[in-house]
Formats: C-alpha cells, structure tokens, sequence
C-alpha cells in the first residue's frame, strides 16, 4: 500500500518534471518550428541565476519564479535578435546554430563559475509514509507543472494573445496579412519559451548539482518529448511526458535508474518507427 | 569518365606524397595522426550528409562503436588486423540495421536527427554504466568511465611483437585517409554515387523513377559509419584507451562544427575543417584565458550566420569568379561555339 503510493507520487513526479522540462521547448517549436538546442543551456542559466541570487540573500522562491524567468528570458530575446532571426524558415540551420549557441553558453558559464558543482538545499523537507521516506520537493514540482499547463491552457484558450498566438501558429501568412507582425510575435515567443526554460531550470536546480554542462542531460529528454509529441502543442505535451515519465520510471524503479533512462529513449525510437508525426499527429488531431 | 578518374586520382595521390613529407616539418606526427583521424570522421559525415542528404547527429556512435569494437576483440585476439576490420563492420552492420529500421519507416530531417542523437545518447549511458565486473566480453572488460585501457596496439600484419607506432603510425594513418578517400571519389563518380546526390535533392522523384531510395540511403549510411568505424579504430591505437566520452554529446557536435566550417558537398571540405578545427581546439587547450568550447561554438554560430556553404566552397567560388571566368572568355574566343557544348 505504502509502496504503491510512493510509486504513483515518483511516477508523478516524473511526468511532472518531464512536462516542466520540455514546455519551453514544445512553446519555441509549435509556435515558431525552430528547434532550440540551446534550451538545456537555457535551463542552467536559469538555474545559476536562481542559485546565485540566492546565495545573495533573495528568497529562494523569488530567485526561482520570478528572477530566473526574467533573466534567462532576456537572455532569449539577445539570442533572438542577434541570430534565430536571420534564419526562420532553414530548420536545420536553426538547429545548427542554436547548438552552437549552447556550446556557447557551456563556454561562458565554464569561464565565470568554473567547471565545479554548484548547488544549493531544497527548500521543503521531507516525510514519512509508512516505511518510506518523500522529498517534499517532489510535491512542489508537481503542483507547478499542473499550475504552468493550466496557465498555459488558459492563456492560449481565453486571452487575446492566445488567439493571435494560435493564428500564428496555424498561418503565420494569414495573421501577418490581418496586421499582426510576424516578427514581433515571434520575438515574443522566444522571449516566452527561453523564461519557461530558465523557470524550469531554476526549478529543478536544488534537486541536481549544477556544473555549466549539465544542460545536455535535459536537451536530449526534452527533445524526445517535444518531437513525439507532434504538432499539438499541450495535449502533445501531456501525451509524450505521460507516456515517457511513467516508462522511465516504471524501469527505474524495476531496475536502475540508467537503465530507466534507456528504456525512456528506446520507447522514443519505437514510437516515433510508429507513429513518425509524433502522438498528436494521429491522435488528438487539431487540439490544442 | 574513366580517364579523369585516373587523372584525378594521380593528382590526389601526388599531392598526398607531397604532404606526407612536409607536414611533419610544422607540426609533429603524434599530433598529424590524430587529426588525420578526425579528417577521416570528418570525412564520413561528409559523405552521408553532404552527399547523400542524411543529417546524422550521432555520426560519433559510429566511431565510438568502431573504437570498442577494436579494444574488445584486440584484447580477446592479441592481434591487430582482425580486429581494425571488425571495427570497420561492426559500425557498418550497426548502421545497416538502424538505417533500416529509420529508412523504411520513411523518417527524414528532424526525425531522423532525432533517432540518431538518441541512440548515441543510450549507447553513451549504457557504455557509462558498465564499471561493474560483469560487464565482460571474452576476457574485456567494459570497465564503464574507466574505460578500456591496455590492449594490443596496431602492429604488422601476423607479428604482434612488431609494433606500428610513431611516425610508422602516422605514415599508415596518412594512407588509410588517401586509400578511403579514394574510395570515396570513385564511389560519387560510381552511378551508385550519383543517385545518391539524386536522392539528396529530390527523394520523391528518385523513387518515382524507379530507385529503391530507402536501401540506397541504408547502404550509404553503412558506408558512412564504416569510414567512421575505421576512423574509431585508429583512434582508440592512437589514444591506447577508449572512453565513453567517445559517444559524448560534444563530441557529435564537433563533427557537424567541421562539416558546416569545411563545406558541404565537397570531399575536402570535412577533412581540412576536421584537421584545422582539430588542431586549433589543440592550440587552444595550452592557454586557459578563454574556454574552447566557448570558441567552438562562436565558430558554428558564425559560420551558419555568414558562411553557411563552408570554406572550401567559398574559395572555389572565389577562385572561379577572378580566374575561371577570364579563361572560359580566353576558351571561347579561341575555339568560338564548341564551348558551349562542353559547358
């Protein structure tokens, strides 16, 4: 009994961090089809920002929701002007130059914090269930990421730049011709998807020790998530980290933590042999 | 065809002789050999993604795969030359499968970036975790971080007391890089070749015509990772270890770093951007002002931004916009209308 709890609360947790990990991510590509491998570099800024206003006295929860957002956020819209600008529409190219971007960052981060770990304790304790222990962090990572999707759902769904945003996403041609500049709304996607990485990144930073390369470790997972699944941008979320989120941990708990992993990317390969489009192009097709 | 072919091979192998000696004048052969190594990966990625259109972001599985390939089975046998051909087919039949598994279910671009990064990465993770004794094969260990050290080194063909190293080393290592690249050039000149590059501009019409496009790409891509897997197992004797942090993420990206700085679509291109990305990573890593990576990545950056066809696209642009029109005008006022035939 206990032990079922404590495996549906890491199952959770799992989905949870999976979906907090890839909404920057899912937010860049559905809106604007640019692949940002610069996004696990996102994340570790976010989360060296968090960690070091931290330690310069802000409250922790300030650090995390709100400065880190901010800063790592600017930082996309720099990225933005400078360089995805010029190359909307080549793919690959995006792709290419946003990795080199996050070797970039890997470099910079390198250079002014040392290639050591950094870390900093997790603000809530743990407790007991039965003969188990629960990090209590585990809890908070998940209220946020239902709380991130919903607000998401909501924006998307209820405000008017949601509705320009959807427009965009399904004619950027037709939106532009209604006097909504591309350009501008581009600008503010990225903007938007680099703070959801930096947010998530701050996040998850007093549960792993930083060091400038640990953002290689959620690109790859990231990545997986957001390509299969598909074009829909939340309930494709969902979908992807649902499924992913529970194998992973369901093999994590069956035998290692690596081996976890593995079976996470080897369901990715099956999945996407099956369905190349990714979930929401077969299923769940024109949601949101 | 035959006779250019020939011609251009007697140049290629001239101008190697050539090289083989004056390089290790500027730059000593322990250091020559490894980035002809890479000039070699380099070269294989080329192929597959200049050549063939297949953008392989885990083009360093192959060479990784290559390079535990020739540790195993040098340790298990005590004898190099069955061991650098296994690391030449394992790679290859490795590709063989993945490439038929992503080009018969119709993957392209993203996805199949997608499939590739992920295998490197579960390769990288698996290859990781196996510090534990009883990941063996044979009498190998696997030995997880720690890697594979102490197993035969290149030695002449049937003496494994008579070891191929130092400069004897570099002088193999500049003739595998002639002979695949030799290999390579008649293989784009071959009809196999040029439906390749028909495939890469148009897989549709390729198909409509009659070409089984999925097993041509899977072929291709074999080949590719089998130049990697050779590239890998001269690694792995150059460096005496092999490492997971030959499957590592970074390690990928350097080798789309030297395509994109070198040129696309050209053979020379991968070879000279590996060999001078290699070597100046090399002279970066004896100063500690600035991170290499940070360099690396400035570089790619960059180069998408401006220079996206490569260096040695450029140059050739360059070189036939103040040279090469001034001779056909030359041709044509000389030999009138036949010129336009020749084209």
């Amino acid at each position: 009994m206990d032990f079922g709890f404590v495996l549906l609360v890491e199952i959770l947790y799992a989905v949870a961090s999976l979906a907090l990990i890839s909404a920057g991510l899912a937010v860049v590509f559905g809106m604007m089809k640019v692949i940002n491998l610069a996004h696990g570099e996102f994340m570790m800024l976010g989360g060296y920002a968090a960690i070091t206003s931290a330690n310069m006295g802000v409250n922790i929860f300030i650090a995390m929701l709100i400065i880190a957002p901010i800063v790592v956020g600017l930082i996309g819209l720099i990225v933005e002007r400078l360089v995805i600008r010029h190359l909307y529409g080549r793919l690959v190219d995006t792709m290419l130059a946003t990795w080199g971007l996050s070797l970039f960052f890997i470099g910079c981060a390198t250079m002014i914090f040392g290639n050591t770990t950094t870390g900093i304790s997790t603000p809530i304790p743990g407790f007991a269930v039965g003969d188990y222990q629960i990090n209590g962090y585990n809890f908070f990572i998940i209220i946020v990421s239902v709380v991130l999707i919903l607000a998401m759902l909501a924006v998307l769904k209820t405000t008017r730049l949601g509705l320009i945003a959807r427009g965009t996403m399904q004619n950027p041609d037709m939106a532009s011709a209604l006097g909504y500049s591309p350009d501008r709304i581009y600008m503010a996607t990225f903007f938007v998807g680099s703070a959801l990485s930096g947010f998530a990144g701050a996040i998850l930073a007093p549960l792993v020790g930083l060091v400038p390369t640990s953002g290689g470790a959620f690109i790859a997972k990231a990545f997986i998530t957001v390509i299969a699944g598909g074009p829909a941008l939340i309930s494709g979320l969902l979908s992807s980290s649902a499924l992913f989120g529970f194998v992973g941990q369901v093999f994590s708990f069956a035998a290692s933590p690596v081996i976890g992993d593995v079976a996470m990317l080897i369901a990715a390969v099956i999945l996407l042999r099956l369905l190349p489009k990714g979930v929401t192009g077969r299923f769940f097709k024109g949601k949101l | 065809m035959p006779k250019s072919w020939q011609k251009e091979s007697a140049i290629v192998i001239a101008i190697a002789l050539i090289l083989v000696y004056a390089l290790p004048f500027a730059i000593n052969t322990f250091t020559l050999s490894v980035l002809l190594i890479y000039g070699m990966l380099g070269l294989s990625l080329g192929l597959i993604w200049g050549f063939g259109g297949i953008l392989c972001f885990g083009q360093t599985a192959f060479f990784g795969l290559g390079a535990y390939a020739y540790a195993i089975s040098a340790i298990n046998i005590g004898e190099s030359t069955l061991p650098l051909i296994f690391s030449i087919l394992v790679p290859a039949a490795f590709a063989a499968l993945m490439g038929a598994m992503m080009f018969y279910g119709r993957l392209a671009d993203v996805y199949l970036g997608v499939i590739t990064l992920v295998v490197t990465l579960i390769l990288f993770k698996f290859i990781n975790s196996t510090a534990s004794p009883i990941y063996v094969i044979g009498e190998a260990r696997l030995g997880g971080y720690n890697g594979i050290p102490g197993f035969q080194t290149l030695n002449i063909p049937g003496r494994p007391d008579d070891y191929i190293w130092g400069d004897a080393f570099y002088y193999f290592c500049f003739a595998a890089l002639v002979i695949v690249y030799l290999l390579v050039s008649w293989l784009l000149r071959s009809s196999f070749g040029r439906i390749a590059i028909g495939i890469r501009e148009n897989d549709e019409r390729m198909s409509l015509m009659g070409y089984d496009t999925r097993a041509r790409k899977t072929v291709l891509f074999a080949i590719g990772a089998a130049i990697a897997g050779l590239a890998g197992g001269l690694f792995a004797n150059w460096a005496e270890i092999v490492t997971p942090g030959l499957f590592s993420l970074g390690q990928s990206a350097e080798i789309i770093i030297w395509c994109i700085v070198g040129g696309l679509g050209t053979r020379l291109g991968p070879i000279i951007g590996a060999a001078s990305l290699a070597y100046l990573k090399f002279l970066l890593g004896q100063q500690s002002m600035i991170d290499n990576t940070l360099i690396m990545g400035l570089i790619l950056v960059l180069f998408v931004l401006f220079l996206p066809k490569g260096i040695v696209p450029a140059i050739s642009d360059l070189w036939a916009a103040s040279f090469g029109r001034r001779r056909k005008r030359l041709r044509k006022s000389r030999r009138g209308t036949r010129v336009m035939s020749n084209g």
